[in-house]
């Protein structure tokens, strides 16, 4: 694969089984500044192992991940752990919130642990629940929040330390239609007026229709539509 | 859509000109496809052949005279008995887009990329289609929400297709 110009997360030729199952046979990838890519595909097709490879949480077998420059593959457990923390944002689709502490607590979690104090992390914290539409669950648990507003408290977290992409696995996947949509639209607003490049993996055409292009993955292969067609 | 109907609907809250119903249509339903003044009046002389309307009365002014309609008892059971009667679900068995794929298999040529394709192609409209939603009112999002459904059950039937194309080429090739 050419890699296109300006990217910021690029893979190339990833490969990952587990055992005997191969979950990536090939798999490429790009994304730039801001832009917002669904990952398409069958259950079980690679599109998960995909995003956790790119987002350095699982290493691939073998193949090159490159972010802003630096060669992923061939970092430290911790330098990842690191680029992670300061660089990317997650939301998953269920129980990523810490049910002891508040929705304003959670939020400012990822600040707290990169060292800002509690009130600064909880101020910076309420800006974002303010962009989500969820200020007024500040003092809530997530036990006593719904399913989307919960979800919009997740995404606030994943967008509060500024990360230049956010991986999302199947993020709507727990909602109805409309909150699922409503999720969607805050999370690639908020993203591209940040600049924030957004990593969408979904199997639900409506959501995908909030990206700017989509890849299919299909048997541990993916496919850029946008090269295609 | 029926045009009659919707024009017979129009005047049930009062006499209108030609010109104000085309003006309360497009605003209403006319989103992406207004009416021409033409049909307007056509369908006009239709329902007055068949007794729906009457003319309310006719100014004259310094262009062509303008006819007032009102809408008649009949015409009133008519709309009511369009409303009231459900739209025949369209099943699009055999449609295009299936045929391509057995003519794809039949060929020897990549079914897949038939669907990969298509379903590029529906993704774009859907993503027209969000767009002018997050833009627009309510009635905006509820036309839009309509067609993003009907594109979903396609792209359904898409990802359905390719997990069988295997079993679909036994089938066809057999």
């Amino acid at each position: 694969m050419t890699i296109p110009a300006g990217s910021l997360l690029t893979a190339q030729d990833l490969r990952k089984a587990y055992g005997p199952t191969t979950a990536l046979d090939g798999a490429e990838f790009s994304i730039h500044p801001g832009e917002v890519v669904a990952v398409m595909g069958p259950s079980g097709s690679g599109k998960s192992t995909l995003l956790h490879c790119l987002a350095g949480i699982v290493m691939p077998d073998s193949g090159s991940i490159t972010y802003n420059g630096r060669e992923v593959t061939a970092m430290s457990d911790a330098e990842r752990s690191a680029l992670r923390r300061s660089e990317f944002g997650f939301v998953f689709q269920f129980g990523q919130l810490v049910p002891e502490l508040t929705c304003v607590e959670n939020v400012a979690l990822p600040l707290r642990l990169s060292g800002s104090s509690r009130k600064e992390a909880e101020r910076t914290a309420l800006a974002w629940m303010e962009r989500l539409e969820v200020d007024e669950l500040r003092k809530k648990r997530p036990g006593e929040v719904s399913g989307g507003q919960g979800q919009r408290v997740a995404v606030a977290r994943a967008l509060v330390t500024n990360p230049r992409v956010v991986f999302a696995d199947e993020p709507t996947g727990a909602l109805d239609s409309f909150n699922g949509e409503r999720v969607m639209e805050l999370l690639t607003d908020a993203a591209r007026s940040a600049n924030t490049a957004v990593v969408l993996v979904t199997h639900e055409a409506r959501v995908a229709a909030y990206s700017d292009r989509e890849i299919v993955v299909r048997d541990g292969r993916s496919r850029d539509m946008e090269r295609v067609v | 859509m029926s045009i009659g109907h919707t024009l017979l609907g129009l005047l049930e809250s009062g006499p209108r000109h030609g010109y104000d119903l085309k003006r309360a249509f497009d605003e209403k339903f006319g989103h992406d496809r207004p009416l021409h003044y033409g049909q307007v009046y056509s369908t006009m002389s239709r329902l007055l052949k068949h007794g729906l309307v009457e003319v309310d009365g006719i100014e004259a002014g310094g262009g062509p005279e303008r006819k007032r309609y009102a809408i008649t008892e009949a015409g009133i059971t008519d709309v009511g008995r369009w409303l009231a009667t459900p739209e025949k679900p369209e099943p699009y068995l055999q449609s295009t887009l299936y045929t391509k794929v057995v003519l794809a298999l039949l060929t020897h040529r990549d079914a897949g990329d038939i669907l990969d394709t298509q379903r590029s192609e529906h993704l774009r409209s859907m993503r027209i289609l969000t767009d002018r939603k997050r833009k627009g009112d309510l009635a905006d999002q509820l036309i839009c929400d309509h067609a993003l459904f009907h594109l979903e059950a396609d792209l359904r039937w898409l990802e359905l297709t390719a997990a069988r194309l295997d079993k679909l080429r036994e089938a066809v090739t057999r």
